[in-house]
């Protein structure tokens, strides 16, 4: 069963006359359950995809249908919607909101779902514990590291229970030992909860986590 | 949690947070202390006005005020005393005058004046006269060739009590009539005009000069509620004969009444300049404090927040520091009015400029809940709407360009 499926997707920037085309007829089905790699260089294209998978921007062309929605259709407050329920998004960096602290970052998209207070308190200490910042919950993002922020986006990327969780190069900042083991960290998450989970990278031993690798290269689907 | 968000945010960059604080506390207290100042010298030139004979509401014969003779006096005070004992409010007060022009004259000088007849004992409790006797004595009911005149006067007329004083004045046949008296004492009024005008002799003495047997030209009356005045005015007008004219004090002291007008609207114009400089102050530091964060609400429309949130939170932020300025600057308005409540602020120095303005010497700021709360009201509700537009700003930012921002 497929929880994402673009159809021939083009997304084209322009700055005054000029155009870059930076997504060039992408077509890609992702299953369920799966820990897919989109690896590809610089300007290849990665984050305009993501961007467009996590319903944060609007194709040109094509579409992009999500858990059965498809994204185009919606309007921007059910977009909005689709984000907070479906969707878990993690950044390369600036993940956490600076004046919560790790276990406030992790409950806040439980209370924007409307969960009850108890609830995603034992929900999001359960999560923090489960990445490994059991002892950490009361910390800002300012205290703590690089991979500890990374693990506590994580963790706030599977709060809200998402069928999909997106992760534009997650180790992009961090020394390559720390990025493997929050790889590790995601794929057990993957396999455990079975959540979906699509990275991108450009860093091969991160590739080597990925149940399916995906190349990207100006905006095309180059293999798998 | 929303709400600690909001909260914690205001906190992220303090001296910032203080910067506007500062502003709306020194907008709102600006405002409630001039409000105050404004109420109290409306109150105090009210006051005074009323003090210095004119009292809430007067009862005349109709056409006194065009012409303040002898010969235009009510002929029935003791039904007319009956009918005021019967109607007027408890706690009411009432006094009866004869009150005509007059000249009093010494051997030298002499000067236009207002005699007044009053019934000492009664008046006493309603005007300013008892309470204004700087040398001599009060007048004595019991001394018919008693008079008492102002500081100004007695100047001008260069005398001083215990000397002779000649009063002259048309009695109720059109005659001349003219009586000496000897003044027991001397007043000082708010405003030398005042001083000037009025020379105070007992009752029975002025209906005897004036020929009036029992007649009055005029009752005062002063009420415990300066607010029923215009009410108690109606229902008397209701229930006396035709030919008395009922006068509230809106009416006696129209001059009063329209420089009140006139603070009031100056009152309003700085409600208007101070809050236009807050709103700028609190527009331009929010503006500054959103565009810091782009990359924040960025993150925020990411993980789906939607742009009605954003609004709200960075509404909910400027609500936190409207509530606290607010509260300050109440604060410290109350503090200030207190502390002035006792000493007043006292304008005797300008004087001569007061007097000119009908500004009372002494001013106590009077601190009305309506005024605060429309001052309040006026901060916080305006104060919300202009910080909406930062906060449509920040609701504005897509996520995708908000992440990029660097
Ligand atoms: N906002 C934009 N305006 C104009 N061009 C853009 C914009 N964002 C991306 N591009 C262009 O689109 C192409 C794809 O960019 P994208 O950011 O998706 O690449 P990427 O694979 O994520 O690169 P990187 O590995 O450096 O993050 C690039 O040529 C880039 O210059
Ligand atoms: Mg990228």
């Amino acid at each position: 069963m497929c929880i994402v499926e673009c159809e021939n997707v083009r997304k084209i920037y322009r700055k005054g006359t000029q155009e870059v085309v930076a997504l060039d007829g992408v077509s890609l089905k992702i299953k369920k359950g799966e820990f897919l790699a989109l690896a590809g260089p610089s300007g290849s294209g990665k984050t305009t995809l993501f961007n467009v998978l996590g319903g944060l921007d609007r194709v040109d062309e094509g579409c992009v249908i999500l858990d059965g929605d498809e994204l185009n259709q919606l309007t921007d407050s059910r977009l909005a919607e689709l984000r907070l329920r479906k969707i878990g998004i993690i950044f390369q960096s600036f993940n956490l909101i600076p004046v919560l602290s790790a276990l406030e970052n992790v409950e806040f998209v439980m209370l924007l779902q409307g969960i009850p207070p108890a609830e995603r308190n034992r929900k999001a200490k359960e999560l923090l514990g489960d990445v490994g910042l059991g002892g950490l919950y009361a910390r800002r993002p300012a205290e703590l590291s690089g991979g500890q922020q990374q693990r506590v986006a994580v963790a706030r990327a599977l709060a809200g229970n998402p069928a999909i969780v997106l992760a534009d190069e997650p180790t992009a900042n961090l020394d390559s030992q720390t990025g493997a083991r929050l790889l590790a960290l995601m794929k057990e998450m993957n396999q455990t909860r079975k959540v979906t989970f699509i990275f991108s990278t450009h860093d091969r031993m991160v590739m080597e986590y990925a149940s399916r690798l995906v190349h990207i290269k100006d905006g095309r689907i180059r293999d798998e | 949690m929303l709400l600690q968000l909001a909260w914690r945010n205001i906190w992220r960059n303090p001296r910032r947070t203080i910067l506007i604080l500062a502003a709306v506390t020194i907008a709102v207290w600006s405002m409630v202390f001039s409000s105050a100042l404004m109420r109290g010298i409306a109150d105090q030139m009210v006051r005074n006005g009323i003090a210095t004979l004119t009292g809430h509401i007067q009862i005349h014969q109709q056409g006194f005020r065009d012409d303040p003779s002898a010969a235009m006096h009510m002929k029935n005070p003791t039904e007319l005393k009956q009918t005021l004992q019967d109607h007027l409010p408890p706690g009411a007060l009432f006094s009866a005058r004869v009150r005509t022009n007059a000249v009093a004259s010494n051997a030298r000088h002499s000067g236009g004046v207002t005699l007044v007849g009053i019934d000492p004992d009664r008046e006493k409790k309603l005007s300013f006269v008892s309470s204004s006797i700087i040398s001599g004595n009060y007048l004595d009911a019991e001394d018919p060739y008693g008079i008492i005149i102002g500081t100004s006067l007695m100047n001008s007329l260069k005398t001083r009590v215990g000397n002779k004083l000649v009063v002259m004045a048309q009695d109720t046949r059109q005659k001349m009539s003219s009586r000496a008296f000897r003044i027991t004492g001397e007043y000082r009024a708010e405003l030398e005009a005042t001083e000037k005008e009025f020379v105070f002799i007992t009752l029975p003495a002025a209906q005897n000069l004036l020929k009036m047997d029992e007649a009055l030209s005029e009752i005062c009356i002063v009420l415990p509620d300066r607010e029923k005045v215009r009410e108690t005015a109606a229902a008397l007008a209701r229930i006396l004969p035709k030919d008395h004219e009922i006068l509230a004090w809106q009416e006696m002291l129209p001059l009063v009444t329209a420089t009140l007008r006139l603070y009031e609207s100056i009152i309003y114009l700085w409600y208007l300049v101070a809050f236009t400089a807050m709103a700028f102050g609190l527009v331009n530091t929010f503006l500054m404090a959103v565009l810091e964060r782009i990359r924040e609400f960025g993150l925020l429309r990411a993980l789906g927040m939607k742009s009605r949130w954003i609004i709200q939170g960075v509404m909910t932020e400027s609500f936190f520091l409207l509530v606290i300025g607010i509260a300050l600057g109440n604060a410290l308005g109350a503090i200030s009015v207190i502390g002035l409540s006792h000493t007043g602020i006292d304008l005797s120095v300008f004087a001569g400029g007061t007097q000119y303005w009908g500004l009372p010497k002494i001013i106590y700021p009077v601190l009305l809940a309506s005024d605060a709360i429309l001052v309040n009201g006026i901060v916080l509700v305006l104060g919300l709407l202009v910080s909406g537009y930062p906060a449509l700003k920040a609701s504005h930012f897509t996520p995708v360009e908000a992440m990029a921002h660097t």
